[in-house]
């Protein structure tokens, strides 16, 4: 067989990336009511042939608890992120052409938001939103967004000063048709891989903020809940409980971020060189 | 219809520097005004100004007795850049770039000896002559009553530059399409213009 | 003709050179673009020979290619020969930078961080480096006070100078200069070009890349006339002083298409290298174009230079 290229081999790595996630999304939210379920004569089994990731204190198998956990992380993820990602889009742009007034403004919250460590901006906003599910989505979805704000608002002032925008000015036409004709298909490749490496940075902070306790109750599963009852297991020799559902999550992670720079290099436009 | 820099000076925002210094100038639209400086003499930025790009610390840029700036919309002053390569939206068909234009008439693109299929092309398929085409085409739009080339044929080859220029020069006379051309090369300046202004430094007039 | 300056084994000499990229095309497939697809040139020591065509025409790779700096996704082949031994990797290593120079298209390549002198001495504190760079400055109409300055305190034109500087102060051989006169008034244009003229005048061998034909006949030996890719005429300078002596239809019509010789110009443009005609690219603008024109057209001696012509003699008689 012909050697891959390098995009065919991206390709590849992106389809794969893409079914791991939605194998875990499916999976979980097949398996909500075993994820639930005890069986307390079933407790505290280590993991093998019957319960390849063993059993908790309550006979809860842990493979159907870290994939529910997982699956719920990774929508809290992909809705704070989508949430975050566009409020970056629409204030770095604005802030880049709606004048010197707006701009200042919106610099000034960007810089503020970056001030404050995300943990406990996090915590705050989803405390006052009375925790749960919304808390912890509006939470990551507020904390996450100036960094890819910036750098639209970078990308855009140095996208007006390109002669072939400023020609388009003088061809009489409107600053919408600008923003919609040649800024966003210049920032879409841009846009959507800052989206997808939020990703990785709302699941990683979900789950530590459910960990922490700020989060969800224990009748939503997320990842963190999981880990976090599963710590004061472990001085008792129950490696498992905490192991799996760890790497799966840390593994997620990384496939998150192995998408966003296969997508990168895909759309790309100076990739068609490699 | 006359296009007029009355006065006019500007010096770059970032260092003050000045580039022009109380520059007057008048070009009538039946007119071919070659401009001749060194480089660093401000001949862009007085394309810039002429072509409403930036606006002079003073004096008035007048079309028609109107300051340009009243324009709203099209600019009937109208310029070519240098490099093509950063005058067209790497992500755009070149058909796209075309309509960007005011009503581009085919005689036009046809004249400018545009190919039906570089219409579907995109920029980096295209070779450096032929992408200046475009802009040139762009340029002429309906409402251009003024045109500006900035050192357009610099990086051409002499056959591509001879056989744009003679569209540029029968076009603008067919239109009265004022035309005001930036160069260093003083035969190609001598064959298209009817008069020459010289800019000095800091933008004083010689004849 | 300068016969004379062409004896003994060439400096560099670049037989059937040609460059390709691999480019993904839309989509997941590749494929090559050869942009520079048949290159010949000899250069010999103390002669400026330059090669001229429109730009984005990949000349400029030409120089990356003798000096091995190519993109990673380009690949060369042909033979490069330098003082009568192929130039390989190792060897190309060794003589890069000292007998070997390339000067750069553009004054970014030189370090906005540090201090003129120290930069083209490369840190050297030899005193007997800086007596020479005490006299290259002084032929370059350069300050001694310039040496302390840093690259953003100098003008456009005296980084130029800095540049080549930074050339001569290797004795070097084989000069190679890419586009040394972008965006340049003719004054300093000729006043840069002239500094190459003598290096040449001192023994190395000059190669000029430039798109600028009036320029180099000005100051050059020989012209090499490059066109979709390919060379396809060299010429003495003197040729160019009228048509008749020139080879090349396309070369001919460069000749009646400058505004001081009637400024005609012939329909078409020269094609992009993804749509290459078959055989001679001018083909298809040649009113003499023939079936034949569309296999193999060698580049051949012809009258004193080179042409890849096949009717180059029968232009010659109707004349």
């Amino acid at each position: 067989m012909k050697r891959w290229n390098r995009r065919q081999r991206v390709l590849a790595g992106l389809i794969l990336s893409v079914t791991f996630l939605a194998v875990v999304c499916i999976a979980g939210s097949l398996c909500t009511q075993q994820a639930l379920t005890t069986d307390l004569s079933q407790k505290n089994i280590a993991p093998g042939a019957e319960h390849i990731f063993g059993t908790d204190w309550l006979g809860r198998d842990m493979l159907m608890r870290t994939l529910k956990g997982l699956s719920l992380s990774i929508l809290i993820g992909i809705l704070a992120a989508a949430v975050s990602a566009v409020i970056a889009l629409v204030l770095g742009v604005a802030s880049a052409t709606l004048g010197k007034t707006v701009d200042s403004v919106i610099t000034f919250v960007i810089d503020l938001v970056m001030g404050i460590p995300h943990m406990l901006l996090l915590i705050l906003i989803s405390v006052a939103m009375g925790k749960g599910l919304t808390g912890v989505i509006v939470g990551v979805a507020l904390s996450h967004w100036p960094s890819l704000a910036r750098l639209i608002r970078a990308e855009v002032i140095q996208l007006k000063e390109s002669p072939y925008i400023q020609i388009s000015e003088r061809l009489g036409k409107s600053k919408w048709y600008i923003v919609k004709k040649h800024m966003l298909p210049h920032l879409l490749p841009q846009f959507i891989v800052g989206l997808i490496l939020l990703f990785p940075h709302a699941i990683l902070h979900e789950s530590s903020i459910t960990f922490l306790g700020f989060g969800l109750s224990t009748e939503q599963p997320a990842i963190g809940i999981v880990l976090s009852e599963s710590m004061q297991y472990l001085a008792m020799g129950r490696w498992w409980l905490a192991l799996f559902p760890g790497i799966f999550l840390v593994a997620t992670v990384a496939v998150f971020y192995v998408m966003g720079q296969s997508v990168r290099k895909l759309i790309d436009p100076g990739s068609v060189h490699e | 219809m006359k296009l007029e820099l009355r006065d006019v000076s500007y010096r770059y925002v970032k260092d003050g520097q000045k580039i022009l210094e109380h520059f007057s100038l008048t070009v009538d639209s039946h007119e071919r005004v070659g401009i001749k400086a060194p480089s660093g003499y401000g001949k862009t930025t007085l394309c810039k100004l002429l072509s409403g790009y930036l606006k002079p610390v003073a004096g008035e840029i007048l079309l028609d007795g109107r300051p340009l700036s009243s324009y709203k919309g099209y600019c009937p002053v109208q310029m070519i850049w240098q490099q093509p390569e950063f005058a067209v939206n790497p992500r755009l068909r070149m058909k796209e770039v075309i309509l960007e234009g005011d009503q581009v008439e085919q005689r036009v693109i046809e004249g400018l000896g545009i190919e039906e299929d570089w219409m579907n092309r995109f920029p980096a398929e295209l070779s450096g002559g032929e992408l200046q085409r475009f802009s040139i085409a762009r340029a002429l739009g309906r409402r251009t009553r003024f045109l500006l080339a900035d050192e357009i044929s610099t990086m051409l080859d002499l056959i591509t530059q001879s056989q744009l220029w003679h569209f540029i020069l029968e076009e603008v006379k067919r239109r009265e399409i004022g035309l005001i051309a930036v160069s260093h090369d003083q035969e190609l300046l001598d064959e298209v213009c009817e008069r020459q202004v010289a800019l000095d430094k800091i933008g004083a007039v010689g004849k | 003709m300068e016969k004379h300056m062409r004896k003994g084994t060439p400096v560099l000499k670049i037989e059937h050179m040609n460059i390709r990229f691999t480019q993904y095309d839309r989509g997941l497939h590749q494929r090559e673009l050869p942009v520079i697809r048949d290159l010949d040139v000899e250069v010999y020591a103390g002669e400026m020979v330059a090669i001229v065509g429109s730009s984005g025409s990949g000349k400029s790779l030409l120089a990356h290619g003798v000096m091995g700096v190519l993109p990673y996704n380009a690949s060369m082949g042909g033979t490069i020969t330098y003082c009568g031994e192929p130039l390989d990797k190792k060897r190309l290593d060794k003589l890069r930078g000292t007998e070997i120079v390339m000067v750069p298209q553009s004054i970014s390549f030189l370090n906005p961080l540090m201090k003129i002198g120290p930069q083209i001495r490369k840190g050297s504190k030899d005193p007997e480096k800086k007596g020479k760079l005490r006299n290259i400055f002084k032929r370059y109409e350069l300050k001694e006070e310039v040496e302390d300055l840093y690259p953003f305190e100098l003008s456009g034109g005296m980084n130029r100078r800095v540049l080549i500087s930074t050339a001569m102060i290797e004795n070097p051989k084989l000069v190679i200069a890419d586009e040394p006169t972008p965006g340049l008034d003719l004054k300093v244009a000729k006043r840069a070009m002239t500094h190459f003229r003598e290096l040449a005048d001192m023994g190395a061998g000059v190669l000029v890349i430039t798109h600028d034909l009036k320029l180099a006949l000005e100051v050059a030996d020989r012209i090499v006339v490059f066109y979709a890719g390919t060379t396809i005429e060299e010429a003495d300078c003197a040729d160019f002083k009228q048509e008749e002596t020139l080879r090349h239809p396309y070369t001919k019509a460069l000749w009646r298409a400058m505004p001081e010789h009637g400024f005609q110009y012939i329909p078409g443009s020269q094609p992009y290298v993804k749509n290459l005609p078959k055989g001679c690219p001018f083909g298809p603008r040649c009113s003499q174009c023939t079936d034949e024109c569309r296999g193999e057209v060698p580049y051949r001696r012809f009258q004193g230079g080179m042409v890849r012509c096949l009717h180059a003699a029968e232009t010659e008689v109707s004349e």
